[in-house]
């Protein structure tokens, strides 16, 4: 019987990162000092569930690493070692090291073997420092040699008699043993107890038959070798008083787990086993090839109870496993594609337009007549627009899911750094279309890093500034009306105003005389602007800020500024919640529908003939309350033919655009709705001015307008 | 019986082509790059680009720019009315809509029947010519549709400099 167990590659991959992800947050949390058990359970849980699918569908590579790991981390949670900066840090690495592996194994660029050794062998260091490297490296590359084709059998005797102080010979049971394939001799006690690991055979028959004589079914337990920690366990256990020889043990473990398919083991009587295989087995023949995580730490937890009380190992094993079924979580969530929900909002949007034509057909129907159809609509309206909430929010995930990268990134820049930070998050649950949260993950990770770098000062000159030694970034997100706020605080230096002039000067980048703070904010936004002394790895190149604007402007973000000097800076990023429904406003120039974003738009008004000025040669200004803002002529930037060339006529629609306020002149308003962006460029290409189009009730597309491209626009358009 | 082999061959290199009319010119492209045949309504401008971009429709939700070719290379009367047929072209990733005067007739040509163009007496770029073809007494010029829509002088594309960005 074979399986194709590459359908279920996907599924591993995504689980595993799944783990190294929980792995790596759960690292950074652990206080070295006093690590919980509970914490050293999980991180070892997730190493364990990566090994235990890993070895299930062939990545061996991955399995033998994540063996070593798992090594450590169970001396660990035994508390035979305690844990120290410098494991944290090789655990680290290790989960990037696995990472890396595992997208070689989606086609990504292949991880050389001797990082994969030298991390190996750093770890079982770690876990054993008396054993010298090479040994560990060498004594598994050669057990790995041996195992690649072999199934390894753990057989233990256990013989009620003394058998070979009678009739039975040991030489030759184990010279016909032998003869089968790599005998190793694992642990040998007094009355004959013995237990030694076998490789070579298929199947465990021709064992059995060399036993057959010798002693009965029930004295004798022969195994597929299965998990370590059935050895590890083992090892600690003075009651069997194993001998476990470490440096060949995992690489048979791991090559029995690749065969973990050809079947499993054969109990020939349960009283006799040792209850954590017990419990092994029977949470295998549960769960399949999907070892749930959830359930190991129960099983393994019994392991160690019956330890303790070998007298009823039976009993134990299986109350564990009930409590496993009891607590085995239903399954709450399932993984599907992008494609597939983005398909869905797709055909979402086509249904909310369907259903404004025929509303707008219908409209047309005597309302006495035709009642049921109109009741029927207001009803298909209420369903569609539920349907379209609900599909949009499977899109919708906590933006922890970039946050949750940050504290690692911290972590490592200031060990490189030598400066203090602590990170803060805040609202890490806070909801954002995924579209977003992929396309946020670069800006912030950017803004981090120049906070780190420039914004929080070394230890010794934050004490001299009567700060504490520890600078404190914040990461904050939150809802805003109809955007999402995101905020990275420093407690550091802020921005030197003085530094930024400078530098402009230096780049000739044109300032007015007396500029406001914001402007001189806005100057790190240049290409090529940096104030960082020298260039480090970390940022100082000049090459950032600017993508960083850009991206979020991509994402229609604006970028906000603040600082003190002294007291720190805050970069603030305000984000549309999603990219795939707009809350527009729609106007009319002529015969022409365009959609404006609401969340831009400040007001409207008519105005009265005193509040319209000419500058000379500048164009048209409105005086709004004291303030003049530029007059843009939507049809005349656009090339329409407009209704009303009059803007006394037409309406002004003031906009906040980044380049400050300004006021449109459109013929008319229509009414506020919610539209499906939909790209233009798909099919044809970018088009000035534009950000995007939709489709209207009546099926025609209308365009949506990009204010801050339009101001731009109309601003070269007047003649100087 | 022999003729009925040879026609086979000849089926087999044989392509479908369809023709179209600007003016007084006959066209023929690939068959297999056309999506679809409608009339031409409700099509939204779209500001400051060249007039034979007539702007874009709604595809069943997706948004397609419309092509006058009529404006494009100057042939035949540019009107709108009920009888305005519009070719949808299925170009590789994209969609693109063309206005002709007249959609004529499906053809099938053999490799060997479409002779080289000549280096003048089309409107076309020759660079966007396959050949030349007769079709039962006419002319028929045979065009890369997709060599021709794609290309810069079409401007349906962003530069590729564009698109690096």
């Amino acid at each position: 019987m074979s399986i194709d167990l590459s359908q279920f590659h996907q599924v591993f991959i995504d689980e595993a990162h799944e783990h190294l992800g929980n792995m790596e947050q759960l690292l950074l949390a652990l206080d070295v000092e006093d690590a919980s058990l509970e914490d050293l359970n999980a991180i070892f849980r997730a190493a364990h569930s990566i090994k235990g699918g890993s070895g299930t569908f062939g990545f061996s590579d991955i399995a033998e690493l994540t063996h070593a790991l798992e090594t450590l981390l169970d001396k660990l949670r035994k508390q035979i070692l305690d844990p120290t900066d410098e494991m944290i840090s090789a655990f680290l690495e290790c989960c990037d090291l696995l990472n890396a592996m595992l997208e070689a194994h989606q086609g990504g660029a292949s991880v050389d073997d001797a990082t994969t050794d030298t991390m190996r062998s750093r770890l079982l260091r770690l876990a054993d420092p008396d054993l010298p490297s090479e040994a560990i490296v060498n004594a598994e590359n050669e057990s790995s040699l041996i195992h690649d084709d072999a199934s390894a059998w753990l057989i233990e005797l256990n013989p009620l008699t003394d058998l070979f102080a009678g009739s039975a010979s040991l030489e030759a049971v184990t010279a016909d043993l032998s003869a089968l394939g790599q005998l190793t001799l694992l642990s040998q006690q007094p009355g004959s107890r013995m237990t030694w690991q076998l490789k070579g055979p298929d199947t465990d028959a021709p064992i059995r038959d060399i036993f057959e004589y010798i002693c009965s079914d029930s004295e004798l337990t022969i195994n597929l070798e299965k998990k370590e920690n059935t050895i590890d366990a083992a090892e600690q256990d003075d009651g069997f008083g194993f001998f476990v020889d470490e440096s060949t043990l995992p690489a048979a473990q791991e090559k029995a787990q690749a065969d973990e398919d050809n079947g499993f083991g054969f109990f020939i009587d349960e009283s006799e086993l040792p209850a954590q295989q017990q419990a092994e087995r029977e949470e295998q023949q549960g769960f399949g090839f999907f070892v749930d995580e959830q359930d190991l730490p129960a099983a393994q937890t019994a392991a160690i109870q019956t330890k303790s009380s070998n007298q009823k190992p039976i009993k134990s094993a299986k109350t564990t496993n009930k409590q496993d079924n009891a607590k085995a979580p239903a399954e709450n969530s399932i993984r599907v594609g992008v494609e597939k929900v983005d398909q869905l909002i797709n055909l979402v949007g086509e249904l909310v337009i369907t259903r404004s034509m025929l509303a707008q057909s219908a409209s047309q129907l005597d309302p006495v007549e035709f009642e049921a159809i109109h009741e029927g609509l207001v009803n298909l309206e209420r369903n569609s627009r539920d349907l379209q909430e609900a599909v949009m929010s499977i899109r919708m995930l906590p933006i922890n899911f970039v946050f949750g990268r940050f504290p690692r990134v911290v972590r490592d820049l200031t060990q490189k750094m030598n400066k203090k930070v602590r990170l803060k998050l805040v609202g890490e649950e806070t909801e954002l279309d995924k579209g977003l949260i992929e396309k946020l993950a670069d800006p912030l990770t950017h803004l981090l890093r120049n906070s780190i770098d420039h914004g929080i000062e070394t230890p010794d000159v934050r004490t001299a500034a009567g700060k504490t030694e520890e600078g404190t970034i914040t990461l904050s997100a939150s809802h805003q009306g109809g955007s999402i706020l995101v905020q990275i605080t420093d407690d550091g230096a802020g921005l030197n105003r003085e530094k930024l002039l400078e530098k402009a000067r230096e780049k000739n980048i044109p300032l007015s005389d007396n500029p406001t703070d914001k402007e001189v904010w806005q100057l790190i936004f240049a290409p090529g602007f940096s104030t960082a002394k020298q260039v480090t790895d970390v940022s100082g190149r000049g090459v950032g800020m600017d993508v960083v604007q850009r991206n979020i402007a991509e994402m229609k973000g604006q970028v906000e500024i603040e600082s003190v000097p002294g007291q720190g800076t805050t970069i603030g990023l305000r984000l549309p919640l999603t990219l795939a429904i707009l809350d527009g406003m729609t106007l009319r120039v002529g015969n022409e529908i365009f959609i404006m974003p609401l969340t831009r738009i400040l007001e409207s008004l008519q105005p009265v003939h005193d509040q319209l000025k000419t500058v000379s040669g500048k164009g048209r200004v409105v005086q709004i309350r004291g303030e003049y803002l530029p007059l843009i002529a939507l049809y005349q930037v656009l090339n329409l033919e407009p209704e009303v060339t009059d803007p006394e006529k037409g309406i002004l629609v003031v906009v906040e655009s980044n380049s400050g306020k300004v006021a449109l002149f459109v013929d008319e308003l229509i009414a506020q709705q919610q539209v499906v962006i939909k790209s233009l460029e798909t099919h044809y290409r970018k088009v000035e001015g534009i950000s995007g189009a939709t489709i209207m009730g009546d099926g025609r597309v209308a365009l949506i307008l990009d204010i801050d491209k339009l101001a731009r626009m109309s601003s070269s358009h007047v003649p100087a | 019986m022999i003729d009925a082999t040879e026609d086979q061959t000849n089926q087999n290199a044989m392509q479908e082509y369809l023709t179209f009319t600007l003016g007084e010119e006959e066209y023929a492209i690939d068959i297999l790059k056309v999506q679809e045949i409608r009339g031409y309504d409700a099509v939204t401008r779209i500001a400051n680009t060249p007039d034979y971009i007539k702007g874009v429709i709604n595809m069943r939700g997706v948004i397609v720019p419309v092509v006058d070719m009529r404006l494009k290379f100057h042939l035949g009367n540019a009107t709108y009315d009920q009888f305005t047929v519009m070719i949808i072209l299925n170009l590789g990733q994209r969609i693109v809509g063309m206005v002709v005067d007249s959609v004529s007739d499906v053809i099938a040509l053999n490799p060997e029947e479409i002779r080289p163009a000549p280096d003048f007496g089309s409107t076309f770029d020759t660079q966007y010519l396959i050949g030349l073809a007769n079709v039962a007494e006419r002319m028929a010029i045979v065009v890369d549709i997709e060599k021709l829509m794609t290309s810069q002088e079409m401007g349906l594309i962003d530069k590729l400099s564009d698109t690096a960005l």
